[in-house]
């Protein structure tokens, strides 16, 4: 490329040419000048660019970061046998596990032996989750014989309590806009001082579903979805993918036929994917009967998605393979296919899996179409099967944004940041896969 | 019985068709293999493919086909006093006298939402899951569910048993036919082509399944609402009423606000995206050294990776308050669900896809012509804004095409960050809807599958289909040509 000359700074001689006179310099500098604003218009562009995701990577990690902790109160629970177990007869399916709570309830009001009345027993049991009893439940189910005791149980702490000791709400605010109460706050520093609170990591964010608590609610039946549903759109997307790029790479007449594929494959990567969503729903579900909010048909609708990602990229990874590859082993008497799939396809493989990768990439973060079929269904388990009603992250994520509570907010940015690691390891393993067997013949 | 345990047997008896395919080849080669006309694994693979293949489409074609059937069946099988009996209990006053005055029919007195209720009622109590059915209901249309379950097994061991025939006798009829002479590679290298042709028609029956249900449901709602009245009616309000006598939900399908919504959004994304999308590719490939580029690349890599429900709460949670607290310190009211807020958004998400399609339009250009213009003394600036970008034109256009394409077809964003009510208004900073919004909207929640406003979501469907079909088209034709011309 041509370098341009530096404005010349010398004084020229004055002269009344049309090139070196005061006009021209003043026309050449203002030239430079023009130029100099061009190329700031560009940096300004590039710096827009990445202000915008460095505030958007801020904003979800200041978010975000806290969901991973949970703040916890010791209490003392008596794990009471005749409320616990009415029938008395030892088996954990008989225990009357809704009295958890009241268990956990009593627990902190023995913290608190000066506090009587209704409502400010109710203000008092307000510190603690309203869903503890859960909690309690999953110590006992792990171990039965504490039936009868009394033991020191962490429990977490209800929303706007967690909120307030995390910093996610400013204690300083007015009353009326915190979630609790001066006495509430009292109280809650009282257990502070006293060494009863901790904040400890979030386990519950990986191992449960989806809850109308944020202390309860986590990613994990997501998860298992995201990963049902994958499986199904890299089963259905992969082999036909490649197989219809062989076919129209390798074998296709150049004719009428293969050139609507063509264009109809490059127009289809361009359909908007909410109607893929309404093909869902219209082919899949209504007509073809199959169940609503399944690993299933997500992953066929995202399968029908993705494919003509993979079909592009494939091609362009095979017709990368130069031909005297195919010609060597058609010379040797390999047959077409054989020639293809003994000596083509290994070498346009990681073409294609780098297309797969950033496809697939693409699927896991997909939301409306999943939408349509139902799969923003409220599931509080994670799918056993492919036909099950399940959840994915990214509607996960969808769902929780809706929420008013600002645990779930929090929520919702820790849910991205998973999501998000997920999708940057993803295409990071494409980046590597594609600068490894980069070849170049 | 299930499908799963079918699907095992279909890939155990291929992999015991592929195991003895070769053997049987083996051994009649008797010793010399050479004898043979193929590689004894095109034997295996022959036995296997046809053991597998036919099986594997009945089975498709059964799966595809047993739920209408048996939803059919069991409808059929329902008497009149039972479907009186159920629908005195499900059905609303006015549709039951509806359906008592043509009961001597049968179920074809039911309408076809009815139908569906009947349907899903007597799926749940077939399924075991007799808490989601009315009580009250159970003792009508227990037998019919009884019926379900009965044909369920039926299905399911018919095909199993027509699976394992057909998969078996193929298995032993390929197996018998294989000789030395036997040309186990051409036939199984045919039926392979077969495959790999049906596999790049599947593209075409995408397309062609999303044209058919989208025309199939939208012609319904056509029906029901003149399409003058969908195209250029000014009033969009889909609720309509259950009752006949309910107030406020007459139900207007005029998508015009729709329409203006969308492109507004549209319009302020590609305000944003258009030049910062083109700025950054200009200096990207232009201006850029090697380290500049190797960090904003990825940069934009990501950008273009974040999905668009994290750009939605993005706008709901920073930019939409931003921009709703810039207007008070103006006096401006802004609306929380401002068209600008989504717009800008949208914009952020589509610069990356503008800066790498105006990027490939931009290298295309030959260094040739860039040469001329610098070698003639015209600075850095002046070659691109005069030769670059003229050259590069109808590249440009196309990939802001497509852009546009993409910020039409976007629904998350809009569904996070935009309203829900249809207002006629080109004020951006107040709340608009789009045609994904509403078709989110309406399928989401509860529906019914003959009203006209579940309907009216695949008309929208269409035409978001139509118009998006029509710039996709358009913006690859105009880049595919440009490509050439400098090839």
């Amino acid at each position: 490329m041509t370098e341009i000359a530096e404005p010349m700074q010398a004084a020229a001689p004055v002269s009344a040419s049309f090139h070196t006179g005061n006009a021209a310099m003043k026309r050449l500098r203002s030239r430079y000048a023009a130029e100099r604003r061009f190329k700031i218009y560009g940096i300004l562009a590039i710096s827009f660019a990445c202000i915008m995701l460095v505030i958007l990577l801020f904003t979800l990690l200041k978010g975000g970061v806290s969901a991973f902790w949970q703040t916890e109160m010791r209490l003392e629970v008596t794990l009471d046998a005749a409320i616990i177990d009415p029938q008395g007869t030892g088996n954990p399916a008989d225990w009357d596990r809704g009295a958890l709570q009241t268990l956990a309830n009593n627990a902190i009001y023995k913290e608190f032996p000066e506090v009587e009345g209704r409502v400010e027993k109710r203000d008092l049991r307000g510190l603690i989750s309203p869903v503890a009893g859960v909690f309690i439940s999953k110590i006992l189910d792990k171990d039965p014989s504490l039936v009868g005791q009394t033991v020191q149980v962490w429990i977490p702490t209800s929303d706007g309590v967690n909120q307030i000791l995390k910093g996610g709400i400013d204690r300083t605010l007015p009353e009326a806009q915190r979630p609790i109460s001066d006495k509430q706050l009292a109280w809650v520093d009282k257990m502070e001082a006293s060494g009863h609170l901790k904040t400890a990591f979030n386990s519950t964010f990986f191992t449960s579903s989806d809850s109308n608590y944020p202390e309860l609610a986590g990613l994990f039946g997501a998860a298992i979805g995201t990963l049902l549903t994958m499986s199904v759109t890299l089963l259905v997307s992969l082999p036909v993918g490649v197989a219809a790029a062989v076919y129209l790479e390798e074998f296709a007449p150049k004719n009428k036929l293969t050139d609507l594929i063509e264009v109809n494959i490059n127009n289809l990567a361009a359909v908007p994917s909410i109607v893929f969503g309404l093909l869902g729903l219209a082919v899949f579900l209504n007509f073809f009967g199959m169940p609503r909010s399944a690993p299933l048909v997500g992953g066929l609708v995202l399968g029908l998605l993705v494919m003509p990602t993979i079909i592009i990229a494939s091609r362009a990874a095979l017709k990368g393979v130069p031909p005297s590859i195919r010609e060597a082993a058609l010379g040797m008497g390999a047959s077409r296919l054989q020639a293809i799939t003994h000596h083509v396809l290994p070498l346009a493989m990681p073409g294609i899996m780098t297309g797969t990768i950033i496809g697939m990439a693409h699927a896991v973060g997909e939301t409306a179409p999943l939408l349509m079929i139902g799969m923003n269904a409220f599931v509080t388990q994670a799918p056993t099967s492919l036909f099950d009603s399940s959840s994915v992250l990214p509607v996960q994520i969808f769902i929780w944004a809706d929420k008013p509570e600002r645990g779930f907010v929090e929520l919702t940015s820790a849910a991205i940041l998973v999501l998000l690691a997920f999708l940057i390891t993803m295409n990071g393993a494409a980046i590597w896969l594609r600068k490894k067997f980069e070849r170049r013949w | 019985m299930s499908a799963t345990f079918t699907v095992g047997l279909l890939l155990l008896l291929s992999l015991v068709g592929y195991v003895m395919g070769r053997s049987r080849a083996v051994t009649v080669a008797g010793g010399s293999i050479a004898t043979l006309h193929s590689v004894p694994n095109y034997y295996g693979s022959y036995v296997a493919l046809w053991a597998g293949l036919p099986a594997l489409v009945l089975m498709l074609f059964w799966m595809a086909l047993r739920g209408p059937v048996m939803d059919w069946l069991v409808l059929d099988g329902l008497s009149q006093q039972q479907i009186q009996g159920w629908a005195q209990v499900m059905l609303p006053p006015n549709d039951l006298q509806n359906l008592l005055s043509n009961i001597a029919d049968e179920t074809a007195a039911l309408t076809e939402t009815h139908r569906q209720l009947l349907l899903i009622n007597i799926k749940n109590l077939a399924g075991g899951q007799a808490l989601y059915v009315n009580p009250a209901v159970v003792e009508s249309i227990q037998p019919a569910a009884d019926h379900l379950r009965n044909l369920r097994n039926l299905s399911d061991w018919t095909l199993f048993g027509a699976v394992a025939a057909i998969s078996g006798g193929a298995l032993a009829f390929c197996w018998a036919r294989i000789s030395p002479t036997f040309r186990a590679r051409n036939n199984v290298e045919r039926v392979v082509t077969w495959l790999l042709i049906l596999c790049s028609t599947i593209a075409v029956f995408t397309t062609i399944g999303i044209v058919l249900s989208l025309l199939f449901e939208s012609i319904r709602f056509f029906t029901k609402v003149p399409l003058t009245e969908f195209l250029f009616g000014l009033h969009w309000s889909p609720q309509t009423a259950i009752r006949a006598d309910q107030v406020g939900s007459s139900g207007s399908f005029g998508a015009i606000p729709l329409f203006t919504g969308t492109l507004l959004i549209a319009f302020i994304a590609m305000v944003v995206a258009a030049p910062v999308g083109l700025m950054s590719a200009i200096y990207l490939s232009e201006y850029a050294p090697r380290r500049v580029r190797s960090l904003v690349k990825p940069v934009l890599e990501i950008l273009a990776g974040v999905p668009t429900v994290v750009y939605g709460f993005f706008a709901i949670l920073t930019v939409a308050p931003f921009i709703r607290d810039l207007g008070a310190v103006f006096g401006i009211p802004i609306s929380s669900q401002s068209a600008l807020a989504a717009g800008v958004v949208m914009g952020v998400m589509i610069v990356p896809f503008v800066s790498s399609l105006a990027d490939d339009v931009i290298n295309a250009v030959p260094q040739s012509l860039r040469d001329g213009s610098l070698g003639l003394g015209a600075t850095k600036s002046e070659t691109i804004k005069q030769v670059v970008i003229p050259a590069a034109l109808p590249g440009i256009v196309g990939a802001l095409l497509l852009a546009v394409s993409r910020a039409i077809g976007e629904t998350m964003i809009v569904v996070m960050a935009a309203g829900l009510q249809a207002y006629l208004t080109l004020n951006p900073l107040e709340s608009v809807t789009t045609v994904t919004v509403q078709i989110k909207s309406i399928l989401v929640g509860d529906q019914e599958f003959d009203s006209a406003k579940t309907l009216s979501v695949f008309a929208l469907g269409l035409m978001l289909f139509i118009v998006t079909l029509v710039l996709n088209v358009v913006a690859l034709r105009i880049v595919q040509k440009y490509r050439e011309k400098y090839d």
